[in-house]
């Protein structure tokens, strides 16, 4: 039978970034999906050797937007490894909490274009309608929005004021009573469950295959936590990763929307245990020379860097693997034997974030 | 500006106006003109491309259409076609590849038409300005009538740079 190939992107109206995938379609059903990337490509890497290794804290921020809290922990800790750097614990605290707000905000935010992706418009703006609050949060205490710019090697820039914290305690209460009211929508309505429940599937065999990180790998029954690995000061919170076993859309929406409650709980316990009156930052002087690896866990998946210093105030190499990057070759499995009309919601539920890839 | 961007040809344009106008009285074509003009103006339709931002601009052009922003109330729609739209926003570097991408949507949009460049990326080339495969600011590829600084962009600032673009749009009509 004669396959036809229809192009998918890169302006279109499911996902504010320009994705492009080639679908070669025998009747209504998907035979081959080859994606096409370098649009957003900028040759960011290639940096290094202009700007100096505490400059590139800003730089490294502005990979991916959505998850850049995360992007600068994640080079910050390299360096301080490299550098033999202590971080005070209250700033280790204070990262944890910036950096769970990232992901409560970016899976808010892809539950409003999930929702979006099958025609809920009104869930769109609900979801959307809950996460400026976390962006309300942002703002009061970085002083920006989304690229809040608080790490910096040898700790972090802004203190959280007691009157803060009771105001942020308070505000992710109601927060976390919202997004109980919408959990009964995600798990039980009829709409949702007809075009998530089997669709999509990728199994756990598969999904260690070909490499799945974060709630791609969660979704298929795959333990696998960046965050495990007690980095910062997560070894001294109490929690445990979210596994589903489904394998499909909906296992993975289950994952993001029990993650994001965690991470409510895990700000929470972090105020606690937090010490009080505390330096934030540290001075350190010299340069980096050497070479490490530095894993952090993002809200997409497990994000690594690899950095090579010289001795220099230039790095040699800073190399980044993004989790959306990991997660390319189990989409195009995925993609393969599905529906033409389900291709918006697999390809969402994998969360692409198109500059994170492409860098 | 290189050899190659000579090569890409405007898109056939659209047949102008006056064609619907033609079983119309010559006497009321310019009161038919002259309110077309103004609900052009009460309901502009966005289109919005990433031309490779870092998504900060983007999901803050998004957060402007929903709830707590509500760009919807200036009758402001975004819509996925090109040749629907009257306002062009768009989001981050120019780079090598997307160049083409984004021309070819200028030329699709017809007449009169405004753009509108968001974030310190689409003013420069922001803190990318250096790298390797950037060109710079989307002013080297098409003409950009409102800029919109900030990284990201405040919602608030774009919806003050869309209002300034209407102003704009409102004098392309009257030149027309």
């Amino acid at each position: 039978m004669a396959s036809t190939v229809i192009p998918f992107g890169p302006q279109h109206p499911v996902l504010p970034e320009p994705l492009h995938f080639k679908l070669k379609i025998e009747e209504e059903t998907v035979v081959d999906a080859i994606p096409a990337v370098g649009f957003v490509h900028r040759g960011l890497e290639g940096l290094v050797s202009k700007k100096d290794f505490i400059q590139m804290t800003q730089v490294v921020e502005r990979v991916c937007g959505i998850c850049s809290a995360m992007h600068g922990m994640c080079y910050c800790m390299g360096i301080e490894e490299l550098m033999g750097i202590e971080v005070p614990k209250k700033a280790s605290f204070l990262r944890i909490v910036w950096t769970e707000l990232h992901r409560i905000h970016s899976h808010l935010l892809w539950f409003g274009l999930y929702a979006d992706s099958f025609g809920f418009e009104s869930l769109f703006m609900e979801f959307w309608k809950i996460r400026e609050k976390i962006m309300d949060i942002n703002e009061a205490t970085a002083g920006s929005r989304i690229i809040i710019s608080v790490n910096v090697i040898g700790g972090v820039k802004r203190d959280i004021s007691p009157e803060h914290r009771q105001w942020i305690l308070s505000t992710l209460d109601e927060v976390e009573e919202r997004l109980k009211r919408l959990e009964k929508v995600i798990y039980e309505d009829f709409t949702i469950r007809k075009r998530t429940v089997g669709i999509g599937i990728l199994s756990k065999e598969k999904a260690y295959e070909l490499g799945a990180s974060g709630p791609m790998a969660r979704g298929s029954g795959l333990d696998i936590d960046a965050r495990s690995l007690g980095y910062g000061c997560f070894s001294e919170l109490d929690w445990e990763p979210i596994v589903e076993y489904g394998g499909d859309c909906y296992s993975r929406a289950k994952v993001r929307f029990r993650e994001m409650l965690q991470s409510i709980g895990l700000i929470r316990q972090a105020f606690q245990k937090m010490p009080r009156d505390e330096e934030i930052c540290v001075k350190f002087n010299g340069r980096p020379e050497g070479e490490v690896i530095s894993r952090v866990e993002q809200p997409r998946g497990e994000c690594l860097y690899y950095i090579k210093g010289n001795g220099t105030k230039n790095l040699e190499r800073c190399r980044i693997r993004t989790p959306s990057f990991a997660n390319f070759p189990p989409i195009m499995s995925m993609l393969i034997g599905c529906r033409l009309a389900d291709v918006p919601v697999i390809i969402l539920s994998m969360d692409p974030c198109i500059s994170c890839t492409e860098r | 500006m290189g050899a190659k961007e000579k090569q890409l040809k405007p898109q056939r344009r659209l047949k102008p106006v006056s064609n619907i106008f033609k079983h119309v009285k010559e006497s009321k074509i310019g009161l038919i003109k002259n309110l077309i003009d103004k609900a052009r103006l009460k309901s502009p339709w966005l289109l919005h491309f990433d031309c490779g931002s870092c998504n900060g601009c983007d999901i803050e052009t998004l957060a402007c259409l929903t709830p707590v922003y509500d760009i919807e109330r200036f009758g402001i729609i975004n819509v996925g076609n090109p040749k629907h739209a009257d306002i062009l926003l768009v989001t981050g570097t120019v780079n090598h590849r997307n160049k083409k991408v984004l021309k070819q949507l200028y030329d699709q949009m017809s007449e009169p038409k405004v753009v509108i460049a968001i974030g310190s990326c689409a003013l420069s080339g922001g803190i990318f300005r250096d790298c390797d495969n950037v060109v710079g600011g989307i002013d080297r590829v098409i003409p950009v009538d409102v800029f919109v600084p900030g990284c990201p962009a405040k919602p608030e600032a774009i919806i003050d740079g869309v209002i300034l673009g209407l102003q704009k749009f409102a004098n392309k009509q009257k030149r027309k």
